[in-house]
């Protein structure tokens, strides 16, 4: 399973992140940061459908989003 | 099973938060330039431009050497730069009020030299940073500070195209626009932004990519809103494309 981790202090909400990612599965959260912002966050109920792509965290004007993608065992071997 | 980073900042983009609005896109501009000088290994050779502007406090984003013009001067601060330093890569870093408004002159002239620079153009179609006053790039009809009424073409004129302007210069090798408002168009930003550097390393000429990115707070629009209004309204006045490519082989003196 792919995953991303989004920092919630850099967010600033924006939700650009929320319409380019293919599995739509980033959605705005109910929390505020220390900046005020609302902050965006990845479904936990859908997680594992991230595949890793990283068109959120290209689209993050703040760097907000780190990606961390699994190599399945028989790719990794390759 | 194994997990690699797929996507994390890269070096030479500073971890200091910025000030910019939510969504604007000159986070992703400059980000896009780092990525593209790390990948290459040049960020130790590298001495940015940086001009007046929402981007004015880019050396504490972007981890170069810099130097700060006054306003629209960067690509006239470059020329010395570069012609002192002709080892170094050297880019200058412009919204669109300052190149093609108070700069307007100073690019043309660097341009027509064919300085061996990288000029990187962020229009966003308004003066981001003194409150969304009318800029040459303004699109017609559109309603800023200093046009209640929208931008008149009859009075106030057509918007200027820069990279096709630009492209029409002899000293210019590389000429684009690009749009940072996807994933695709993220792909053809990158290329572009390959490209401008390219040019620069070979001696060529100055490689130009405009970038066209978004001012939510100016265009009183959500991000998301100002994201979708560059598909439906900024590109079609500033198709996107790539204006003029030299061969990568062609001579310079
Ligand atoms: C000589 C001078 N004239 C005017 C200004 C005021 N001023 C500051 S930024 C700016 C325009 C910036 O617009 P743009 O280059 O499009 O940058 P953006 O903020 O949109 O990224 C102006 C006119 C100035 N700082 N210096
Ligand atoms: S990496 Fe791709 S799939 Fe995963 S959350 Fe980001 S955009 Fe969605
Ligand atoms: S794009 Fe970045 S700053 Fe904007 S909501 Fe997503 S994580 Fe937050
Ligand atoms: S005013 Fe516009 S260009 Fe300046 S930081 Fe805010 S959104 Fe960006
Ligand atoms: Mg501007």
């Amino acid at each position: 399973m792919s995953r991303i981790v989004l920092d919630e202090e850099r967010c600033k909400g924006c939700l650009l992140c929320t319409v380019v990612c293919p599995k739509n599965i980033l959605r705005q959260s109910s929390r505020m940061n220390a900046q005020g912002y609302k902050v965006a966050e990845c479904a936990p109920e859908l997680a594992e459908e991230c595949t890793g792509c990283t068109a959120c965290a290209q689209m993050c004007p703040d760097l907000a989003i780190v990606v961390w993608r699994t190599v399945k065992a028989k790719e990794a071997s390759r | 099973m194994s997990e690699t980073l797929a996507f994390t900042r890269t070096p030479s983009v500073a971890e200091t938060p910025t000030h910019y609005c939510p969504g604007c896109q000159h986070g992703v501009a400059h980000r896009m330039v780092a990525e593209y000088l790390d990948a290459e290994n040049l960020a130790e050779k590298t001495i940015m431009v940086t001009s007046i502007g929402c981007s004015v406090f880019l050396y504490n984003y972007l981890r170069f050497d810099s130097v700060e013009a006054p306003h629209g001067r960067a690509p006239a601060t470059a020329t010395g730069v570069k012609r002192v330093s002709p080892d170094k890569v050297v880019f200058t870093y412009q919204g669109d009020g300052d190149l093609a408004s108070i700069g307007m002159a100073e690019i043309m002239h660097a341009a027509n030299r064919g300085e061996r620079i990288t000029v990187v153009f962020v229009n966003n179609t308004v003066y981001g940073m003194t409150g969304g006053q009318m800029a040459p790039t303004t699109l017609v009809g559109q309603k800023t500070t200093t046009s209640p009424a929208g931008r008149c073409a009859s009075t106030e004129g057509a918007p200027f195209r820069m990279a096709e302007i630009v492209a029409g210069l002899g000293g210019v090798a590389f000429s684009a626009r690009v749009a940072l408002n996807n994933v695709k168009h993220l792909a053809q930003a990158r290329k572009a932004i390959r490209r401008a550097f390219e040019v620069q390393l070979a001696g060529q000429g100055m490689g130009f990519v405009e970038l066209l990115a978004t001012c939510p707070t100016n265009w009183k629009m959500t991000p998301v809103q100002a994201n979708e209004h560059i598909e439906a309204a900024i590109i079609p006045t500033f198709p996107l494309g790539v204006f003029k490519d030299i061969a990568k082989n062609a001579g310079a003196c």
